[in-house]
């Protein structure tokens, strides 16, 4: 027991030892952090509302008051910038938690160490949602899924009697959860599977099932510590694909509505459906930029973070 | 070998089935009544029932799919609810061939970039060369569509007025080098990466060491003995991309204002014509697993120490 702890403080220490000779990646994990957190702090850090409007004053340049400007409807884009991360923030993190670590890591769990007919169940499943184009498919859910769910949020109002559910604007975090959900499990569901099938062959825990240990304390003693750094990876690369399968959602009307703001949203509002809006283009560059660069830091930290862990945890490359 | 193939190939029809039952309901349950879309302000109800009797839309949901992918298997996908009296397969083949041609020129730029830089990156493993090229390409592949686009149209058909920003005349046309070079770019980073990755693995690899060892040219060892085992995990993504194909380019379509699958795909999810939904999702499918199929056969026949049992 007490071996055990030992040991694994140990592997965790290498571990962080490990990527904090990785420059690059150390700097990517600062720069998101920071933007989580920008993100996480939204409601003490932005200047004003996202929906406070000032009809005197849109489409105005940036300066003292609007550090970047506001946007048609006089909203200070700064402030909408920073509430959009928090969007981000949250639709990554319930992403990550229901698709990758519940879903998949679950499933996987299940897959591998029972096999026969649930592994082939499951199994089958991914293939079959894999095999729809991605896109298409989260569009296709979203546009399907909104009026049904927003149906039920109301009767619920109703027949609870209370009322601020809908204004709080779970119904939109639903519905890009459900639609995303189908992106984000296969990936770590396959992963975990295969590390279980390599483990659960290894002789200490054949070992410890034949001295009559139980098949959770040997799932959650003997095979799930192992198959955390495979899980940290493939969540890490998903977290990007997550963020961006917003924006998109949010960018085609289908995500975060306003005025709710979102980076995607923010975005459809500067080059929306119609085509990218050349006067906005040419005269308020910065309503476009703004949102854009701190997606595409997110993107490209993300990747590089992915990069690092994937150098430090695949020992082959080392 | 053959047991494998027999297997994938039932798999596959089967797989297929259960996309188009998935969309299929998520047509019949999803918001909006396509008859009320058709009749628009001289809906009344009993109008509207004669006409879903007549296309079957009260029977039950199982026997109108079993009906649909009967129509589909002759490639008789129904007709749009919003563009009435035509029919999908009519409606959508233009689109398909306007894609594919954006998506073709794309994919040109993208190897033609992506496989040199990969190839140069990888033999520069080490040097100060590749973590350049790798971040380069990181950059890019991080880029968002939705700014190179309009920062694209922005500086060369803004400011510099060298091409038209939008719009859609085939290949020979100006206006194709914005949208290719949109997706192109992108692709070619992902080529980058792929290409370095294989490569610097292959480079260490046993027999490439026996080879130099050997005395073998540098030329010879690189273009010979790497290069080609490099390009086996390429292949993979080769495949994704030709079957890219069907879906269209979402967004780059959008934006620039392009009449392929892309722009029809979102038109009819707005619209909610579904008839045009199942269609190109149907499509897409099946180019993606079609394309999956080809490239586990094309490993085992470029890799002979894979064996699919």
């Amino acid at each position: 027991m007490i071996n055990n702890e030992i040991r694994h403080t140990s592997s965790m220490r290498l571990f962080i030892q490990n990527f904090s000779r990785k420059k690059l990646g150390v700097a990517c994990l600062i720069i998101v952090s920071l933007i989580y957190l920008v993100g996480i702090f939204a409601p003490l850090l932005a200047p004003y509302d996202y929906s406070e409007t000032n009809l005197l004053k849109t489409q105005a340049g940036p300066d003292f008051e609007n550090l970047l400007g506001t946007d048609r409807l006089g909203r200070d884009i700064l402030s909408r910038v920073i509430w959009g991360i928090q969007t981000t923030v949250i639709v990554t993190i319930t992403g990550l938690l229901t698709g990758s670590l519940i879903l998949g890591l679950f499933l996987g769990l299940l897959a591998g160490f029972y096999k026969g007919i649930f592994d082939f169940i499951v199994m089958r499943t991914g293939e079959l949602v894999s095999s729809f184009p991605d896109i298409l498919l989260i569009i296709l859910l979203a546009a399907t899924l909104r009026p049904r769910i927003t149906n039920l949020f109301y009767q619920i109002e109703d027949n609870l009697n209370i009322s601020g559910l809908i204004s709080s604007g779970i119904i939109d975090y639903l519905v890009i959860g459900i639609a995303l959900l189908p992106l984000s499990w296969f990936g770590t569901m396959r992963l975990i599977r295969a590390q279980v099938f390599s483990i659960r062959e290894i002789e200490y825990v054949q070992s410890a099932r034949t001295s009559g240990a139980s098949t959770l304390r040997i799932i959650t003693k003997h095979i799930l510590p192992n198959v955390i750094s495979p899980l940290i990876v493939t969540s890490t690369f998903g977290l990007g694909a997550v963020a961006l399968s917003e924006v998109i959602l949010s960018f085609f009307g289908l995500g975060v509505q306003p005025p709710r703001p979102s980076l995607g949203a923010m975005l459809s509002d500067v080059s929306g459906r119609g085509g990218a809006s050349v006067s906005v283009l040419t005269n308020h560059p910065e309503q476009l930029l703004s949102p854009i660069i701190v997606i595409w830091i997110m993107i490209f930290c993300w990747n590089i973070i992915g990069d690092a862990l994937t150098d430090i945890l695949n020992p082959k490359k080392n | 070998m053959l047991k494998y193939i027999f297997r994938r190939l039932i798999w596959m029809p089967i797989l297929l089935l259960f996309v188009s039952l998935i969309v299929f309901i998520l047509g019949v349950y999803g918001p909006g009544d396509p008859i009320e879309v058709q009749l628009g302000n001289n809906y009344d109800e009993v109008n509207a029932d004669r006409i879903r009797e007549k296309m079957g839309l009260n029977d039950p949901v199982l026997v109108q799919w079993v009906r649909y992918v009967g129509n589909a298997a002759k490639g008789d996908f129904g007709k749009s609810y919003v563009f009435k009296n035509r029919d999908v397969s009519e409606l959508l083949i233009p689109k398909l061939i306007v894609s594919a041609k954006l998506n073709i020129i794309s994919f040109a730029i993208a190897i033609s970039l992506g496989i040199p830089l990969g190839f140069y990156a990888a033999i520069n493993y080490g040097s100060s060369k590749d973590p350049f090229v790798v971040i380069i390409s990181l950059f890019f592949y991080a880029m968002p569509v939705f700014f190179t686009a309009p920062l694209l149209i922005l500086v060369f058909a803004l400011q510099l007025d060298l091409v038209p920003a939008a719009g859609w005349g085939g290949v020979f046309d100006k206006r194709i080098i914005l949208p290719a070079l949109t997706v192109g770019i992108p692709g070619a980073a992902v080529f980058v990466r792929l290409i370095r990755a294989s490569m610097i693995e292959v480079l260490d690899s046993d027999y490439v060491k026996l080879a130099r060892a050997k005395g073998v040219s540098e030329i010879k060892v690189l273009w010979k003995h790497a290069f080609r085992n490099a390009m086996l995990p390429v292949v993979t993504i080769m495949g994704f991309s030709l079957a890219g194909l069907f879906g269209g380019s979402l967004i780059v379509e959008i934006l620039y204002g392009i009449p392929g699958v892309g722009r029809i795909s979102l038109d009819s999810v707005y619209s909610r014509d579904y008839p045009v939904i199942m269609a190109i999702v149907l499509l897409g499918s099946s180019a993606l697993v079609v394309a999956n199929l080809i490239i586990d056969f094309v490993y085992t026949l470029v890799d002979p120490r894979i064996e699919m049992l």
